[in-house]
C-alpha cells in the first residue's frame, strides 16, 4: 500500500532534482574512516567533473585526515549504489553517470589502518 | 429518625457507572459517520465495552491526585529556583544533557497530547475515550512544566533561548520532531500502538527512569522533578498501551498481521529515536548511574521481553529488528557522540572529550568495543585539540530518509564500516540506516518521500536567514544557516572548553561560596 | 518466570509504601537508585492497603500510589484493597 490514509492519497516528493537550482544532490562515503562521522551531502552542477570533485569539495571536507595526502588514486576503488565503478577524472559527474541523489563510496586498500577506523 | 447512609461505591462500581454509562448509541447519525477514522485501518472491533482500565481510574480520582502532582512540583521547582539551584549541578557540562532534552522533549509531549486528544474523540468506545481523554491532559501537563522548567535554566545558560523555533528547524531535532508527526499522521489505532505501547511501554522507561536518575545524581533537583512527575503519569499510559494492545488482539484474529507490523515498526523507529538519550547517559552526565547498556538491558531485554513473552499467547513475536538492537548496544552511544562531537559547529549545545576517568569507565562498561574502536578516535581528537586544531566537520550530512538521523550507524557484523542501503521509487532514489527504515519506507513510500530533510531543505536554499542573497560574493552558508537556527557562533555551539557557560559556571558558583 | 517490578518515587509516604511491599513479597527485591526505588519480584507483585495503612498510621487510598509512581511493569489489576502486578493470568 503506497500510504494507509482515509481517502486516496499521492505523496508528493520534497527532493526532486528541479529543486535544486541546477545543481544536484551527491553523497560520497570514505568507507572505514569514521572521523567524517557520516557520508556529505553534496550539491553540485552535473557538468562538475571528476576530477573538480575530488580536488574540490571532496578535499576540503577529508584532507584534514592525515591519509588523505597519501592516496594513491590510481589504486583507490569507487563504489556507485554499492557497485564497482571506474570514474574518469576528466569527464563530468553526468557524463560519469552520477545522476541526482547518487551515492559514491571511496575505498583506499592500504589506508584503513588507523587505529579506532579514524 | 431514618438516617439515610450512603453507602461508599466499590472502586469496580464507581468506574462502571463513571465511564460506561456515559455512553450511548447515536440514533440521529449512524455510528460509522460519528466516528469516521476507525475503519480504514483494517482494525475490527466488535466489542468496545470489553475495554476496561486496570486502574479504573475515574475523572474525580485523576483530578485529584494530578493536583497534588502539580502542587508537590511546583513547590519543588520554585525552591529550585530561589535557591539557585543549578549551581547545584556536579559540573556545567551537565547543562548540555538538559539542552538536548528539553529542546526535544516537550514538543513531543505536545504531540502526544495532540494525539491522544484526537483519539479521545475518535475511539467509540467509552473507557478509552476517558483514559485517552485523561493522558492527553497529562501530555500537555508534560510540556507546560518542562517549558516552565525551561526557564529556570535558560536564563543562566545558552543555547535553548529559543527552543520552539528550533525545534521546527534545527537538523537534529528533526529526528524527533518527524518521529511524531509520523505517528500524528497514522490512523488513531496506529497512533495508539506507535506512542500507547511500542513507545510508552517499551521504550519511555529508558528516557525518564535511568536518565532522570541520572538527574538526580548529579544534583539537578529540577530535572529530577518534571522528569518524575511526568513519569508518575507514564505507568498509567504504560497500562493503557498493554490494555489497548490486548484488547485489540482479542477482538478479532484477523488484527494480529497488522499489529505485528506496526510494533515492528515503531519499536526500531522508537529504538533510533533513543540513540540520543543512549549519549546523553554515556557521555553527558558527569556522575553516571548505569551505562546505556546496562540500562537497555534491565528496560529492554529483561522487562521489554517479559513483556513479548506474555503476548506469545497472542501470536505477537518478538520483533525483527531486536537481533541488530542486541548488536548495537556496544556501539550506539559511542556513535552518537562521535558525530555530535565533530558536528559541533552545528549544535546548540556544547561538546567535549571524555576525560581519561571517563573513558576508564566507559572501557570498563563497554569492554568488547570501547578500547578497540571508540578510545583511540577520541585519543586522535585529543591530538588534534592538543595542536590547536580542535576538530570539526564542515559538511552537511546524508540522512536517513526514515529516521532522518545522519547515516552514522555501522553494519551489524562490521564496525567499521557505515550501513548503506537504497531503493530506487518512481525515478528517485532514496537512502536509509538499515534494513528497517528501508521496510518503512517500502511499505509506505507515499508517506516518507514527503519527509522535510534538513539537509536537503538547506541546499534547496529554505533554510538561510531571511533576506539573505545566497548569491552575493560574501555569502557565508553556515552563518546564514545559524541565525536561520536562531543560534549564535561561539556562543551557543561549539566546544564546552572556552564557552560562555563554563565561564559563567565557574564565576557564580565561586560567588556562592564567598563574598 | 519473567520479573514484574515498579518503581516510586524516594520519599517519606513511599518509604512506607516499600516496607508494606517488602512485608507482603518475601522474595522481593528492593534496588535503591538516586531519588528512585525500585522493587523486583517474581512473577507476582501484591500491594496492599491495609499493610499500607499500618506503616503510614492514617488511611490510605490505593489510588494515592499514582502520586509517587515512576514506572511499572505486567498486567494491572486494581481494587479497593489490593493493586496486583503480574504475568501470570
Amino acid at each position: 500500500m503506497p500510504v494507509v490514509a482515509i481517502a486516496p492519497y499521492v505523496g508528493v516528493p520534497k527532493d526532486t532534482v528541479d529543486r535544486f537550482h541546477g545543481n544536484q544532490l551527491l553523497y560520497v562515503g570514505w568507507d572505514r574512516h569514521l572521523m567524517f562521522y557520516a557520508p556529505v551531502c553534496l550539491c553540485l552542477p552535473p557538468a562538475m567533473t571528476f576530477g573538480e570533485l575530488v580536488r574540490g569539495p571532496l578535499a576540503e571536507a577529508w584532507s584534514v585526515h592525515p591519509q588523505w595526502s597519501s592516496i594513491d588514486w590510481s589504486a583507490v576503488r569507487w563504489l556507485r549504489s554499492g557497485e564497482a565503478f571506474d570514474p574518469d577524472f576528466e569527464r563530468s559527474l553526468a557524463d560519469n553517470g552520477i545522476g541526482h541523489k547518487e551515492v559514491l563510496r571511496l575505498q583506499t586498500p592500504g589506508l584503513e589502518a588507523l587505529p579506532g577506523a579514524v | 429518625m431514618d438516617m439515610n447512609v450512603k453507602k461508599k461505591l466499590g472502586l469496580k462500581e464507581k468506574y462502571a457507572l463513571m465511564t460506561r454509562s456515559l455512553g450511548w448509541e447515536t440514533s440521529y447519525e449512524p455510528m460509522d459517520a460519528v466516528f469516521p477514522q476507525t475503519r480504514y485501518e483494517g482494525i475490527r472491533i466488535h466489542d468496545w465495552d470489553k475495554w476496561e482500565d486496570p486502574f479504573r481510574l475515574t475523572m474525580d480520582a485523576y483530578w485529584k491526585y494530578q493536583a497534588e502532582k502539580e502542587r508537590k512540583l511546583y513547590a519543588i521547582v520554585d525552591a529550585y529556583a530561589q535557591n539557585n539551584g543549578h549551581l547545584g549541578v556536579t559540573d556545567a557540562r551537565y547543562i548540555n544533557a538538559l539542552k538536548i532534552f528539553l529542546s526535544a522533549v516537550p514538543s513531543l509531549e505536545y504531540n502526544a497530547h495532540r494525539g491522544f486528544a484526537r483519539l479521545g474523540r475518535e475511539l467509540p468506545g467509552v473507557g478509552p475515550q476517558i483514559a485517552c481523554q485523561m493522558q492527553a491532559i497529562d501530555e500537555i501537563r508534560h510540556a507546560q512544566t518542562q517549558i516552565h522548567s525551561l526557564s529556570n535554566y535558560n536564563r543562566f545558560y545558552n543555547g535553548f533561548h529559543d527552543w520552539k523555533h528550533m525545534n521546527d528547524r534545527l537538523w537534529y531535532l528533526s529526528v524527533p520532531k518527524s518521529f511524531f508527526e509520523d505517528a500524528c499522521t497514522c490512523g488513531p489505532f496506529e497512533f495508539i500502538i506507535a506512542i500507547g505501547f511500542s513507545f510508552e511501554y517499551v521504550l519511555t522507561n529508558l528516557v525518564f527512569v535511568p536518565f532522570i536518575s541520572g538527574a538526580a545524581y548529579n544534583g539537578d533537583m529540577g530535572a529530577m522533578t518534571f522528569g518524575f512527575s511526568a513519569q508518575s503519569d507514564e505507568a498509567r499510559h504504560m497500562t493503557l498501551g498493554l490494555e489497548v494492545i490486548k484488547f485489540m488482539l482479542e477482538q478479532d484474529p484477523a488484527n494480529l498481521p497488522i499489529i505485528q507490523a506496526w510494533i515492528d515498526k515503531w519499536v526500531w523507529r522508537g529504538v533510533r529515536l533513543l540513540s540520543i538519550v543512549a549519549m546523553l547517559m554515556d557521555y553527558m552526565l558527569p556522575k553516571r548511574i548505569m551505562s546505556w547498556k546496562e540500562a537497555w538491558e534491565v528496560y529492554f531485554e529483561e522487562n521489554g521481553m517479559a513483556l513479548f513473552k506474555d503476548l506469545a499467547r497472542y501470536g505477537i513475536k518478538v520483533p525483527d529488528c531486536v537481533e541488530l538492537i542486541k548488536k548495537e548496544k556496544d556501539h550506539l552511544s559511542h556513535q552518537a557522540w562521535n558525530a555530535f562531537y565533530t558536528a559541533g559547529k552545528m549544535t546548540n549545545f556544547h561538546t567535549w572529550l571524555p576525560t581519561e576517568e571517563e573513558m576508564d569507565w566507559l572501557s570498563s562498561k563497554y569492554p568488547d568495543t570501547f578500547d578497540r574502536l571508540y578510545r583511540p578516535r577520541f585519543e586522535h581528537y585529543r591530538e588534534m585539540e592538543k595542536q590547536g586544531k580542535r576538530f570539526y566537520n564542515t559538511t552537511l550530512p546524508m540522512l536517513c530518509q526514515v529516521c532522518q538521523i545522519p547515516m552514522l550507524f555501522t553494519e551489524a557484523d562490521d564496525p567499521t564500516q557505515i550501513s548503506y542501503r537504497q531503493v530506487t521509487h518512481q525515478g528517485d532514489k532514496y537512502h536509509f540506516c538499515s534494513d528497517h527504515c528501508q521496510h518503512i519506507f517500502e511499505r509506505e513510500p507515499d508517506k516518507y518521500v514527503e519527509a522535510w530533510l534538513p539537509a536537503h531543505q538547506i541546499w534547496q536554499g529554505n533554510c538561510f536567514a531571511e533576506g539573505a542573497d545566497p548569491g552575493a560574493p560574501d555569502f557565508d552558508p553556515l552563518k546564514s544557516v545559524l541565525d536561520y537556527w536562531h543560534l549564535v557562533y561561539g556562543r551557543d555551539n561549539l566546544d564546552f572548553e572556552g564557552s560562555e557557560d563554563q565561564k559563567n559556571f565557574a564565576a557564580w558558583r565561586a560567588q556562592a561560596t564567598r563574598n | 518466570m519473567s520479573k514484574v517490578f515498579i518503581a516510586l518515587q524516594a520519599n517519606e509516604d513511599s518509604r512506607c509504601i516499600v516496607d508494606a511491599i517488602v512485608a507482603d513479597n518475601p522474595e522481593a527485591t528492593v534496588n535503591l537508585q538516586p531519588a528512585m526505588v525500585k522493587i523486583d519480584m517474581p512473577g507476582r507483585l501484591v500491594i496492599r492497603r491495609t499493610s499500607i495503612e499500618e506503616r503510614l498510621g492514617r488511611d490510605f487510598d490505593l489510588q494515592e500510589v499514582q502520586v509517587h509512581l515512576i514506572s511499572l511493569s505486567g498486567h494491572v489489576d486494581e481494587t479497593e484493597d489490593e493493586l496486583t502486578l503480574s504475568w501470570d493470568r
